[in-house]
């Protein structure tokens, strides 16, 4: 099972705290506004309380017309507070949330081990979209909830200490209750919240995965079997999951219980003492009225909590790949112009794998030189090609240009030298001509031209009805391997770099296509430095010089 | 519409009765228990003896004991309930969809909507717990408080329904109406946002090479702005229905105290139940404040629900014969007569008249340029496709007169359309033949030259391979399909472009490897390279659906 690199969330991760900087002031009016709907409450219970005990006396509606008026005026107020501490709470929250998928998307962009593992990638994605929901929990009510948390108690606790001493006292022996048993649910929904989204998150990517693989699973007459696999697996994580909630609710219900035993405890003592004349009715009403919002906020806090848990999770994630940026070269070097290319005793391993990709290799590319990189599957010759694009920097050893270890070089300007085709190319969302622009995107349209005719693409875009404007990519029209390649191969020859790379050129293509993309690589090589990779003897036996690789000793 | 999802969940009427009526019960409760605080303490105002106190201080501890348990047993019950119908509801929509795969679930092959699909079935989790419990138990419960209060002061139930029915049903009604087209909004930003995201995480390395980074972060980060400016507008809307209910509850309840105060002063109301019945009226709340975040919940699961029910509700095109024939027999003659094969919606037939024959243990090479039908002489082959003329027949019975398994099981297939699954190598393989034993895991792997990087790896045949066997090198993941279709053992190994990916040297000693571990079966190798061509009985060339030419050799 893949296991994310989450760190373990703690109760709320200080990195979050940094994250709401920009939004404090919103923050801020949201736990006033909070705090104002808090003692509207307060208020409405005096209110209702001195009118209920002076119509126990016998005064009527005239008599009681002020108060009823004011009451009137508390709940109204007290819903447009909710209103805004709603409001507010969520926009402050929208904005920290978009800051944080804006420094995602940069992070990956920018961070040099982009898309090694694709995998990982598919799961972000899910989380920055999805997880930001779990997230918006922990902004919008976490963090204000947090403050009526400690603010409202203590405003119920002295107003009831001013009305009669004794209730508050009361009060104060059962409230501490709350948060002792707030924390123990705190350490065991935090824990059980993590497990509880990566098997979520699992269970559903195996959904996910069964049903992509139907086709496969049909031509293996194992699809009805299947069907009762995921009855069992779903029925699996259910057992699991109300084992977890039948703890993780006690605890709610212990919390629950204190705080309906508190109410119960009060109503009691305060009407024994009544009888005794201990206390006059109207302050008894107005106790056994402000009882409850003693725990509610407390309450709330704790449910939010368990919400909150989730999102937790989630951040850790989030703020993990969001946090990976790559260092600026201090004073970058200038780049040389046409010089040779040297691999000096490189080696390559990917973080994860613990395999070494690439061990000790040296590799020389002239200028104006076509050099064909042979070896067979997995000894690491795509891994060169990232490692020359910077995608990846080298375990151990150097790349130089020139004599310039090219680690020293800004990446930026250094990739402005290198056109590359990847073994699978990508295309993305978008017309065929902006695909091709990608490396150029001031491009004129007739250079776009120019460039698909020597990729071989041009005939087959023009007989397209919509031409370049076609859109391709996800949702576009469907486009064949052979179309893809040369589309890519088109967007490789736009940029017009001194050092084409190009990553197994003919590898998906039938015959046609390939002697179409073979003739292209020839048509670009004058005056370019090519890199193919290649286990097209055709191919490679064009090139001035032919390097062998052999698979990396494990 | 909910009833048909309420059926696809496989939750009994009876059942969901009971889990609502405990919900009702646990807020009931909570609601008393206030009444009854509010009885006992004007009561008490009256100076009794103690003693007339009694059952109203144990009714009172009775209840605040009571609500937390109850409340405890309906979050487990609801909870258990949701979990069961998310479980039936993925295998009933699995089984319903198995049998349209892959030519009827519109546009299959993508991603995204494969991933959109499932996405709508996971929405329905929150059928139950969030769509319809609350708002149903809260309906249970206002009607007992409407009641009650009636009960004590005819007025005040008059008012306390008004109250409720503006709080539980106009409230949510309304928000249901204003949430409609912001959801539906937001969905599809949320999607647009998430496809985009997606897309740029999986061509980063692209994308950072051509030096698009700049452009392309821009792009999404425009999109994120657009979902931020709908949350924002759908922000005001959502908070302004519950702020509704809280003023309704306030007035709601400022209403129920002046009629109390004005039926105490003439006289037609006990004095003790003026704060009883208003404190009844300020708890009975607490059951329609859920229902405004239920109507907005159900608006968005009731959307997901409409396009599984849509795929759920297809009947398959491809079905077995009333009196299937008895399964063809392993050396059966296999031929496509005159296959002309069309996709659904499609315009024109993507085979035209083909005509192929496979006898037992031949050998068959099937070339052609992409796109020019290879493929779905695959489709046709494995009955994903039923031909529109022509037929595909076994000893010349028509494959529509035997059973889909039957004919299925003719046929072993490899290649670059086979799916690997997130699991282990093991599970892979056993997935041909969940009986194989460890040897024959074994044998296969040998003869796919796959036992010695398998038996370097740290976990052996129980390594992952990743989603969609990603951990794989391209030429490790065909050999594992191929491994997977040689332990099935069938008559004939169908391998559709097995060399996709693999260097030339590699493709070449693979095929050799495929012809002599074949043994006796038949093979029909779908390739646009020359591997392999060398050992076939005959090519048969095919390009634009036709069949060019089919030279012996």
């Amino acid at each position: 099972m893949p296991v994310p690199t989450t760190v373990r969330p703690r109760r709320i991760d200080p990195r979050l705290l940094r994250r709401t900087r920009g939004s404090r002031l919103a923050l801020a009016v949201d736990a006033a506004l909070g705090i104002v709907a808090a003692l509207l409450v307060l208020a409405q219970a005096v209110l209702i309380a001195h009118i209920a005990a002076r119509s126990f006396d016998g005064a009527g509606l005239r008599a009681l017309s002020v108060p009823l008026a004011a009451l009137c005026i508390v709940v109204t107020a007290r819903a447009a507070a909710a209103w805004g501490f709603d409001v507010v709470g969520r926009l402050a929250a929208a904005d920290v949330l978009s800051a944080l998928r804006g420094d995602l998307v940069r992070s990956r962009l920018s961070d040099t081990q982009a898309g090694l593992d694709a995998q990982d990638d598919a799961e972000l994605a899910v989380a920055a979209v999805a997880g930001i929901d779990a997230l918006e929990t922990v902004f919008a009510r976490l963090l204000p909830q947090l403050v009526l948390a400690a603010a409202v108690p203590a405003a119920v606790l002295a107003l009831v200490a001013a009305i009669d001493p004794l209730s508050a006292l009361l009060m104060l022996i059962t409230l501490p209750l709350v948060p002792v048993f707030m924390w123990l649910i705190g350490r065991t929904t935090e824990r059980r919240a993590l497990a509880r989204w990566q098997e979520l998150s699992l269970l559903s990517s195996h959904f996910l995965d069964v049903v992509r693989g139907l086709p496969t699973l049909r031509a293996f007459n194992r699809g009805e079997a299947q069907a009762e696999r995921i009855d069992q697996v779903g029925e699996r994580y259910r057992k699991a999951t109300m084992e977890t909630l039948r703890l993780a609710f006690l605890s709610g219900a212990v919390l629950d219980l204190a705080a309906t035993l508190g109410v119960a405890l009060i109503a009691v003592t305060v009407g024994v003492r009544l009888v005794e004349g201990d206390i006059g009715f109207e302050a008894a009403l107005t106790v056994l009225l402000l009882a409850p919002e003693l725990y509610l906020p407390l309450r709330n806090l704790a449910s939010q909590f368990h919400a909150g848990a989730d999102g937790m999770a989630v951040a850790g994630r989030l703020l993990d790949a969001a946090a990976v940026t790559a260092a600026p070269v201090a004073a970058p070097s200038p780049i040389p112009a046409a010089a040779t290319v040297r691999f000096d005793r490189v080696s390559f391993r990917y973080p994860r794998a613990g395999r070494a990709a690439l061990e000790q290799v040296g590799l020389e590319l002239g200028p104006g030189e076509t050099v064909a990189l042979v070896g067979p599957s997995g000894s690491g010759k795509s891994t060169i090609a990232r490692l020359l694009l910077r995608l990846a920097e080298p375990s151990d050893g150097r790349i130089l240009a020139g004599g310039t270890d090219i680690a020293s070089c800004d990446p930026d300007q250094w990739r402005r030298g290198i056109a590359w085709l990847p073994q699978h190319p990508t295309l993305l969302h978008g017309s065929i001509a902006d695909n091709i622009r990608l490396g150029a995107p001031d491009a004129a349209d007739e250079l776009v031209r120019d460039a698909a005719e020597a990729a071989g693409a041009a005939e087959f875009i023009s007989e397209l009805p919509a031409g370049y404007e076609t859109t391709v990519g996800d949702g576009g029209r469907p486009l064949s391997a052979g179309e893809t390649q040369r589309i890519a191969l088109a967007r490789a020859l736009l940029r017009d770099a001194p050092l084409l790379i190009l990553d197994e050129p003919t590898a998906n293509l039938d015959p046609a296509s390939a002697d179409l993309v073979r003739a292209a690589v020839d048509r670009c090589r004058p005056g370019r430095t090519v890199l193919v990779i290649a286990h097209d003897d055709d191919l490679a036996s064009r090139a001035d010089r032919i390097v062998r690789l052999q698979a990396a000793a494990s | 519409m909910i009833g048909r999802l309420v059926d696809l969940s496989g939750v009994s009427r009876p059942r969901l009765a009971v889990v609502v009526g405990l919900g009702a019960v646990a807020t009931s409760l909570g609601v008393a228990l206030i009444a009854a605080s509010g009885y006992l303490i004007s009561r008490a105002a009256q100076r009794p003896p103690v003693l007339a106190l009694t059952v109203t201080i144990v009714v009172v501890r009775f209840l605040g004991l009571t609500r937390p348990l109850a409340r405890y047993i309906d979050r487990l019950v609801s909870h258990d309930l949701a979990l069961r119908s998310l479980g039936t509801i993925r295998s009933r929509f699995f089984a319903r969809i198995e049998p349209l795969a892959p030519g009827q679930l519109d546009g299959f092959r993508r991603g995204d909507l494969v991933a959109r699909m499932v996405g709508d079935v996971d929405r329905l989790d929150g059928l139950y717990v969030r769509g319809l419990c609350p708002p149903l138990s809260g309906l249970a419960v206002a009607v007992l408080c409407v009641v009650a209060a009636a009960v004590m002061l005819p007025a005040a139930g008059v008012m306390l329904a008004a109250g409720l029915a503006i709080a539980g049903l106009a409230v949510p009604a309304l928000a249901a109406r204003w949430s409609r087209e912001p959801a539906a909004r937001m969905a599809a930003a949320r999607a647009h946002l998430s496809s985009q995201l997606v897309e740029l995480l999986r061509a980063a390395p692209e994308i950072v090479a051509f030096g698009a980074a700049g452009s392309r972060a821009e792009a999404v980060t425009e999109l994120d702005r657009e979902l931020a400016a709908l949350t924002r507008r759908d922000v005001f809307r959502a908070g302004l229905a519950d702020a509704l209910v809280l003023l309704a509850a306030g007035l709601t309840t400022a209403a129920v105290l002046a009629a109390a105060v004005q039926a105490r002063a003439g006289g037609s109301l006990d004095p003790v139940l003026v704060a009883t019945v208003t404190l009844l009226g300020l708890a009975a709340f607490e059951a329609a404040t859920p229902i405004p975040r239920a109507a907005r919940e159900l608006a968005v699961i009731t959307a997901a629900g409409r396009r599984v029910l849509d795929l759920t509700s297809r009947r398959p095109v491809i079905t077995d014969p009333g009196t299937p024939l008895p399964p063809p027999p392993r050396d059966a003659t296999i031929e496509l007569a005159g296959v002309t094969a069309r996709y659904p919606g499609s315009p024109r037939p993507v085979l035209e008249q083909v005509d192929l024959r496979l006898e037992p243990g031949g050998r068959v090479a099937l070339v052609g340029p992409s796109g020019s039908g290879k493929t779905t002489v695959t489709n046709v082959l494995l009955r994903f496709l039923d031909p529109e003329e022509g037929a595909l027949l076994f000893d010349g019975y028509d494959a529509r007169d035997h059973r889909q398994s039957d004919v299925r099981a003719m046929f072993s297939l490899a290649g670059q359309g086979a799916h690997l699954f997130n699991s282990t190598i093991r599970q892979n393989l056993l997935l041909a033949r969940p009986e194989a034993t460890e040897d024959e895991l074994r044998a296969v792997l040998v003869r796919a030259r796959l036992a010695a990087w398998v038996e370097g790896l740290p976990d052996g045949i129980d390594t992952l391979v990743g989603e969609e066997g990603r951990r794989l090198s391209g030429g490790q993941r065909q050999r594992l399909v191929l491994a997977r279709a040689l332990l099935r053992d069938a008559p004939v190994l169908v391998l559709d472009e097995p060399n996709a990916h693999l260097d030339a040297t590699t493709a070449q000693a693979l095929m050799a490897d495929v012809f002599a571990a074949a043994g006796d079966a038949a093979v029909l190798l779908i390739t646009h390279r020359s591997e392999g061509l060398d050992a076939v009985d005959q090519v048969v060339a095919l390009d634009a659906g036709r069949v060019t030419s089919a030279a012996a050799i």
